[in-house]
């Protein structure tokens, strides 16, 4: 099986980290995954800002890239999302704006092939416990497109519960949004900061000392607002959880 | 009702206020979390209910597709049921075929069952410039306009009060209006509705015309629905000799089996109650029984260009069970008053958008509205994927494009405002299709990150003003890629 | 131009995109009860689900009605009673009180002068705790079960009693006024939390007799 690694932008740019622990966990489990260098970003903010027109291109040389793989594993619930769910409507507009079947037949093969990590774990390699060993005390933030457009549903926790040492604690208010959602984070500063500090508040309450989630734009926005209100919490992607064992530990 | 939503303000400039105001955030949280784990538990019940979702979606897809002939059907059966049927293109027009109405009846008061269509057709400010006095006489509906103020709550117009503030407003204003609050009223819940009990009674007693819109109206036999808790309703529906029922177009089902799904979906969506305290019926005039006048005014306003959007129109699937905005955490912090709509909330972000199109500053503003969390689509009764349509509007507003505005086809210009977001949207969809570009710009953050502040002057201040930026790494992961290949090449 | 055509014109103008002959019947896979019940439980279910809305639940055979509804007015100390036209006789003959008559001719003020009203029901819905009014002579015009403060609604079971919303409907004539009653009238406005007794008649009875 060729696997290649969709690591997106923000990964790439702002948390290698998150990428290397994906391709350790991989590798440790026998998958050769492959990270196609020509990789850039799948257009997310593009298209949920409105500029659907700008975001086809993008979609495009995603599908050019990724096109001959067998499997595209994305740390992002909602990178992924884009792909499965958004995609697909993006060619139906396209049909509907009278421009043919071109781009959803462009589109079409990249779709079913596309996984976000904690599916791939669980539906693909079919694997709860990943030998992994991470002594902490962890919360889990389930992210809303990972949640609601992927539907992750437990896959996740149990991943996390089969993790030697680590204590998971339940996230009081799970499934409310934390308050990224991308250029909202900009274009309603105040309600998206509200929504974060209502966030990293029932975080704190858990007595954790990891938020995990399976999203690094979401980490960032509620990273950033921990260390503003000094909790001493951190957040970290589930991947370098997963990765993370006995013999070489994440920090 | 003083309140106006002319010359409303972006919906972050007044999200702002609403978010420091710790009272509104204290109220509004209380009571969503009150409602959303009692609605989910009510669903929980029902082990078919994707199904019924899924049901009610389809059946307001068919009426939609068709509304047409299910107007005209309607029509028919409502005229052959001894009620008169009036069509109003816009607001200006269904508020005057009602003062009309209420004029030729020689009545100067009339009595309303809380209806969202004649609030969004300002029915009340029509009426009083023609010295025509509306009562509103749902409870929520009352706070509202005996303080002054406006709705933020599609189903409990008054969320945003708590229990000490509508005993202020009804110790305060009752006697102005009529029987004053008893005294020494407490600001116990029970004691509050009986207040209002008395203060309406008398207005029930005496009212000649009632005035009211309705949750569905049967194409097939002309019968309209009007489901209600507190039996202001059924005063206002069976007491006056005429009633004035004004109701958007969309609000049809094709048949009287339609209902079945309805009435099993709405009541848990909404007060998340296995049915609803009181559902009235009426088909027409009844002899003996009920007014002996009955006029339909089937409202257009905005509707028929929201129909002729293919993403859009599925907002006119809404059933107004306000189930969206109690889950929202947008809405939960920004209240209802920012949305500038008397719809508010999420479905209000997709509705008032269409129906008033995307020209003022607010209207601009609230496809954005939004962190595009989905919880409204999964509690949607109907189904209607608000985000998608959140999204195909921000599309008509910094695309512009072809668009339906009373029934014209216009071709709209890009919103102001969005000229610096555009350019820099271009930019980076020109270097995220050129793998060197992004390359490029990955290394140069990463040679400077010394230099990186951890937070923005100017513009970048949304972000960093309560979040700290994330250190830019040593190297982006595909710099380590190349130098390792994955780390078999050693040096990880 | 009418606004009527306007209006129709314009819906059939945004619908250029839907093809024609489309129109099918919906698909109806959900369920027409939930559950499967004896009639006995169906009857039990309903008593349960009025019960949870505050309406005051009693049992009874035809029997004992008589006693059992001059009792109910006592304990409320009703003197006066509106009787829809078509009221079996007999439900009354125990109760000492004063009977109004619904008539087209009184006046809302008249009706809320009146302690009490006594109706039969069209049809009871278990899953909802519902019960529905059609105007039928034993129910009588819409406002008299409504300006009352107290209301004993009369339900024959099981012959009255439905198990869903979809079989209540099948058995109801839409031409007729209906008003489906669940517990007596309530209210969430405040904090959107529920208390019972607002406009409608704050005490719900409901005598179920078999």
């Amino acid at each position: 099986m060729r696997v290649a690694l969709f690591l997106t932008c923000v990964n790439d740019t702002l948390y290698p980290d998150t990428g290397r622990a994906v391709v350790k966990l991989l590798t440790r489990l026998g998958v050769d995954v492959d990270f196609p260098e020509a990789q850039t970003c799948c257009g997310q903010a593009h298209y949920n800002t409105g500029y659907r027109h700008e975001t086809e291109p993008m979609a495009r040389h995603f599908a050019d890239v990724f096109r001959d793989y067998d499997a595209i594993v994305t740390p992002s619930g909602s990178c992924g999302a884009m792909v499965r769910e958004l995609y697909p409507r993006m060619g139906e507009r396209a049909r509907s704006e009278g421009r043919g079947d071109r781009l959803a037949t462009v589109l079409a093969p990249v779709v079913p092939k596309t996984y976000e990590l904690t599916e791939f774990l669980a539906d693909v390699l079919e694997v709860t416990d990943v030998g992994a060993y991470y002594p902490h005390r962890v919360t889990y933030h389930p992210t809303c497109h990972g949640l609601r457009s992927l539907g992750l549903g437990e896959r996740p926790l149990r991943l996390l519960r089969a993790v030697k040492g680590l204590e998971l604690v339940e996230l009081p208010g799970a499934d409310e949004c934390c308050g990224f959602g991308g250029t909202f984070a900009l274009k309603n500063a105040d309600v998206s900061a509200a929504m974060g500090a209502d966030k990293v508040r029932n975080a704190e309450s858990t007595g954790a000392e990891v938020l995990c989630a399976a999203d690094n734009s979401c980490l960032m926005h509620i990273g950033g607002t921990m260390t503003r209100l000094r909790t001493g919490m951190r957040p970290v992607h589930i991947a370098e959880i997963l990765a993370s064992t006995e013999e070489d530990p994440a920090v | 009702m003083s309140g106006t939503f002319v010359g409303m303000p972006a919906f972050p400039v007044a999200a702002r206020e609403a978010v420091r105001d710790t009272t509104l955030r204290g109220n509004l949280r209380h009571a969503t979390h009150t409602i959303r784990a009692k609605r989910a538990r009510a669903v929980a019940e029902l082990d078919d209910w994707e199904r019924l979702r899924q049901a009610g979606k389809r059946i307001k897809d068919r009426t939609l597709r068709h509304l047409d002939r299910y107007l005209v059907q309607l029509e028919e059966s409502v005229t052959a049921a001894g009620g008169v049927v009036h069509w109003a293109a816009d607001a200006d027009e269904a508020n005057r075929i009602v003062s009309e109405l209420v004029k030729a009846t020689g009545e100067t008061e009339v009595v309303k069952v809380k209806s969202m269509a004649t609030q969004e057709i300002a029915l009340n400010e029509a009426l009083e410039a023609q010295g025509i006095h509306a009562y509103e006489t749902d409870l929520a509906e009352l706070i509202v306009q005996l303080g002054e103020d406006r709705p933020s709550h599609i189903l409990v117009p008054a969320i945003h009060r708590n229990r000490g503030e509508i005993r202020d407003i009804f110790t305060r204003e009752m006697g102005e209006w009529g029987r004053p609050a008893p005294e020494g009223l407490t600001d116990t819940p029970a004691d509050l509705a009986e207040a209002a009990r008395l203060h309406l009674r008398e207005k029930f007693l005496r009212a000649k015309v009632g005035i009211s819109g309705a949750n569905f109206m049967v194409a097939e036999t002309g019968t309209l629905v009007v489901v209600e808790s507190e039996g202001n309703g059924r005063m206002c529906l069976t007491l006056p000799e005429t009633l004035i029922s004004v109701v958007g177009i969309e609000k049809i089902v094709p048949t009287w089996q339609d209902l079945e799904v309805f009435l099993q979906t709405l009541p848990r969506s909404s007060t998340a109650e296995r049915m609803n305290p009181y559902t009235s019926m009426w088909t027409g005039t009844t002899d003996g029984d009920g007014p002996r006048s009955f006029h339909l005014v089937l409202l257009d306003n905005g509707r028929t260009d929201t129909l002729a959007d293919e993403v859009g129109r599925q907002a006119l699937r809404c059933i107004r069970c306000s189930a969206c905005l109690n889950v929202c955490p947008v809405y939960e912090r920004a209240g209802g008053h920012a949305y500038g709509s008397v719809y508010p909330g999420p479905i209000g972000a997709i509705l008032s958008p269409q129906l008033r199109g995307t020209g003022s500053e607010i209207d601009a503003s609230l496809p954005y509205a939004s962190s595009l969390c989905g919880a409204c689509y999964e509690v949607c009764p109907v189904a209607i994927d608000i985000p998608e349509v959140l999204v195909h509007l921000r599309e008509r507003v910094v695309e512009g494009g072809e668009a339906v505005r009373e029934g014209s086809k216009v071709r709209l210009r890009p919103a102001k405002g969005h000229a610096a977001e555009r350019a820099a949207m271009r930019a980076a969809r020109w270097a995220l299709t050129r793998p060197g570009a992004l390359r490029t710009g990955q290394r140069l953050a990463s040679r400077t990150r010394r230099l990186h502040p951890r937070t923005l002057p100017g513009p970048g201040r949304a972000w960093s003003g309560t979040r700290d930026l994330p250190a830019v790494p040593a190297e982006p992961f595909r710099d380590w890629w190349q130098r390792t290949r994955g780390g078999k090449d050693g040096g990880a | 131009m009418s606004s009527r055509e306007r209006i129709l014109g314009r819906v059939r103008r945004a619908l250029a995109d839907v093809p024609p002959g489309e129109d099918g019947p919906v698909e109806r896979d959900y369920l027409r009860e939930h559950g499967e019940r004896t009639v006995e439980e169906t009857v039990d279910l309903l008593a349960e689900n009025l019960a949870d809305y505050r309406a005051v639940v009693h049992r009874t055979d035809p029997g004992s009605l008589p006693r059992v509804v001059a009792d109910l007015l006592a304990a409320r100390g009703a003197s006066t009673v509106l009787v829809p036209s078509g009221l079996d006789e007999g439900w009354l003959a125990a109760a000492e009180v004063t009977r109004v008559r619904d008539e087209a001719t009184s006046t809302p003020h008249e009706l809320d002068q009146v302690d009490s009203v006594v109706t039969g029901c069209a049809v009871a819905v278990a899953e909802t705790g519902t019960i529905v009014l059609d105007g039928s002579p034993d129910q009588g015009r819409r406002r008299i079960s409504l300006i009352p403060d107290h209301h004993i609604c009369v339900v024959r079971v099981p012959g009255q009693v439905v198990a869903s919303v979809p079989q209540a409907l099948e058995r109801l004539d839409p031409a007729r006024p209906l008003t489906w009653i669940s517990g007596p009238s309530a209210t969430s406005d405040i904090e959107l939390d529920r208390v019972e007794g607002v406009h409608g008649p704050r005490t719900l009875e409901v005598v179920l007799v078999r």
